[in-house]
């Protein structure tokens, strides 16, 4: 785990003094709320629905079970006990008082941790596969690239003011977990003929309004290159990136407007431009970063656990759980246990202060102190020995956090929708509440297999709907509520945008129009092995259509 | 259609509401109802001053049915204003009744 230099930490106590001041000038009616509004979105101050949210960022998803606790306390003393975990790997606390704040920032940088740069046209919170440093897939762990990124990034003077927001995304396996080709910049860790190690890029990713696959501008590049070639992409954005419209403002409307080929020469122009190896990186200064993430000295264990064994022979939800919340390690007799934040009807990411202090304590009775929040909005403990998943498994369950449906139908994810954000025009938590409920996390998840939902609450997209294999957007239409489907989104390595049904539907209906749609996957998937995703790239959108719109009159849709 | 004011609170964020005589209130019942839009202007002239002095931010009118004693936000983003997330029965203005 990374840990802070005396750099880092003046640097946040400089910021926390500096916001201090802000709030107490804007308390004070020295600042207006239109001279306040950009300071406070520069430190994840928004103002919502119903009060003040802040935003605060978990850099590349990474944890310690001391800033867990942290967060714990924050939800209790300063909010209403619980926080947020949401798709940018970041948590939100939605009732903060803006008097508070200050304090609230203090104790964050206590632990190392802040909200700079969560909200604002700058360079947001740096996310990165949350499997990263344990996945049996990985080539090598993205983590110290995500966090050179961030020290770079942080209050870069040139990229404060960007033309609109920017995401970077990085992943240390050819499985993208981290939804790369949706950013800005995505970054993949790759091995190049010689066996060396760099990354291919994706740039012009996004979803939003105008949703885009990223472009593949190299096939590799240099870990030395990482900066000086993300400084090009984002000099060529800043420079060329409109500002007239904020609309069209992100740099996947330059790169379609400007097309991906002159993009391409353009940020290898700018590359070749600068000389002066400023930004190289140091072979030694990777190394130094990498210690912080070096992997845990994990005892050599059998790959198979008897202790293991023995509760799985008489415990069939334990048994479920395992197969369904325990990912492969790369060390032998290890596993990477996704804790789900989807209890059945509950709602999605949220988790509460003693749930959080329980996944501290767990990850340092059992976890070697690291707990990594995943952009689908779970949490994971990601080395733990299979000899002791019986005792995290009953501890979770005693906390409600044992749900086993990692990657099945109910591990939803979901934007605050209307119920939070200003900006929503629908609901959609208890549109993911109600699917939760309908599918649960028994047999039927089971038999329907790998799927992923998601949804938002608006055109923005905050819920990743364009790549949910079912995707769900909730929109209003002469005030009323209704939801459109998009059917075969993905966000992997695969990544595609999903193709819309047709006529939405409304909030009553939405959930018997997903389960329409997959018992028609039921019915037509060539075998159990088939997921929903290659079912629909196999079959495409007819049968789905067929099933939705031209059932009998007298349809209950 | 008739209307009510409401606005954010600076010091905490909370949805507030314009009562008679000015004030600002938490719950939507205690609040003032404006029954057209001259009063809905006049009222908003009169709220420019507690800007100013920084009470509230976020200043807007919004359509209310009334029927009796009850007034009902007319729009789904209102009502859950005014009763809090729908998701949440404890929590926002609803826990206080």
């Amino acid at each position: 785990m990374y840990r802070y230099d005396e750099f880092d930490a003046a640097f946040v106590a400089d910021r926390l003094n500096q916001f201090s001041d802000q709030v107490q000038r804007r308390l004070s009616g020295e600042l207006t709320e239109e001279q306040f509004r950009i300071h406070r979105l520069m430190n994840g101050v928004y103002l919502q629905l119903h009060a003040y949210m802040l935003r605060v960022a978990i850099p590349y998803g990474a944890l310690s079970p001391r800033q867990l606790r942290k967060l714990a306390h924050i939800a209790r003393r300063y909010d209403k006990g619980f926080g947020h975990f949401t798709t940018r790997q970041n948590i939100q606390f939605n009732w903060p008082a803006l008097k508070d704040i200050p304090e609230i920032l203090g104790e964050l940088a206590s632990v190392e941790m802040h909200a700079i740069q969560t909200s604002g046209n700058c360079i947001r919170n740096v996310t990165a596969d949350h499997f990263a440093g344990a996945a049996a897939d990985e080539i090598e762990d993205p983590r110290p690239y995500a966090e050179i990124l961030r020290q770079w990034s942080s209050i870069h003077p040139e990229f404060t003011y960007l033309p609109r927001k920017f995401k970077l995304a990085l992943s240390g396996a050819p499985h993208d977990r981290a939804a790369i080709q949706v950013h800005d910049i995505g970054y993949q860790l790759v091995k190049n003929e010689a066996g060396e190690t760099g990354f291919a890029v994706y740039v012009g990713g996004g979803l939003g309004r105008t949703p885009m696959v990223g472009h593949k501008i190299r096939d590799f590049l240099p870990t030395k290159d990482l900066l000086a070639y993300t400084q090009a992409i984002v000099r060529v954005y800043n420079l060329e990136g409109r500002r007239d419209n904020k609309y069209k403002a992100r740099i996947k409307i330059l790169v379609h407007e400007k097309g991906f080929e002159a993009m391409r020469d353009a940020v290898e122009a700018e590359f070749a431009a600068d000389k002066s190896d400023l930004l190289a990186l140091p072979q030694n200064e990777i190394a130094r970063i990498s210690a912080y993430f070096a992997p845990p000295a994990l005892t050599e264990r059998p790959a198979d656990s008897q202790a293991l064994k023995a509760r799985r022979a008489r415990d069939p939800a334990f048994a479920g759980f395992v197969d369904v919340n325990v990912a492969k390690h790369r060390q032998d007799g290890y596993g990477l246990v996704t804790i789900s934040l989807k209890p059945i009807g509950g709602i999605p990411g949220d988790a509460t202060a003693e749930q959080m202090e329980l996944v501290a304590e767990l990850a340092e009775k059992f976890g070697h102190d690291e707990i990594r929040v995943s952009h689908e909005q779970n949490l994971v403990l990601p080395h733990v020995a299979l000899d002791d998943l019986p005792a995290v498994y009953d501890a979770l369950r005693a906390q409600g956090l044992a749900t086993a449906n990692a990657g099945l139908i109910s591990d939803i994810i979901s934007c605050p929708g209307m119920d939070y954000c200003s900006l929503a025009t629908a609901r959609s938590i208890p549109v993911a509440q109600r699917i939760s409920e309908r599918f649960a996390d028994g047999p039927r998840a089971r038999e329907i297999g790998a799927m992923k939902i998601k949804i938002s609450g608006c055109i923005n997209a905050c819920g990743h709907h364009h790549v949910g294999h079912i995707g769900i957007l909730g929109l209003e239409r002469k005030g009323v509520e209704t939801y459109q489907l998009t059917l075969g989104g993905s966000g992997d390595e695969s990544c595609t945008l999903g193709d819309i049904t047709g006529p939405g539907f409304s909030y009553e209906d939405v959930v018997d129009a997903v389960e329409t749609v997959v018992d028609a996957y039921m019915g037509l998937r060539a075998s159990p092995d088939e997921d929903f995703l290659s079912a629909y790239r196999r079959v495409g959108m007819a049968p789905f259509k067929k099933a939705l719109y031209e059932r009998d009159s007298g349809s209950d849709i | 259609m008739p209307q009510v004011i409401s606005a954010n609170r600076l010091s905490d964020g909370i949805v507030v509401f314009r009562a008679p005589g000015g004030r600002w209130v938490e719950q939507l019942r205690d609040a003032q109802i404006l029954p057209d839009a001259g009063a809905v202007k006049a009222a908003l002239g009169l709220v420019e001053a507690d800007i100013r002095a920084n009470h509230v931010i976020e200043v807007a009118a919004f359509d209310v049915a009334v029927k009796g004693d009850h007034v009902e936000p007319v729009h789904l983003r209102d009502k859950i204003r005014a009763k809090g997330p729908t998701t949440h029965p404890g929590h926002g203005k609803q826990a206080a009744h």
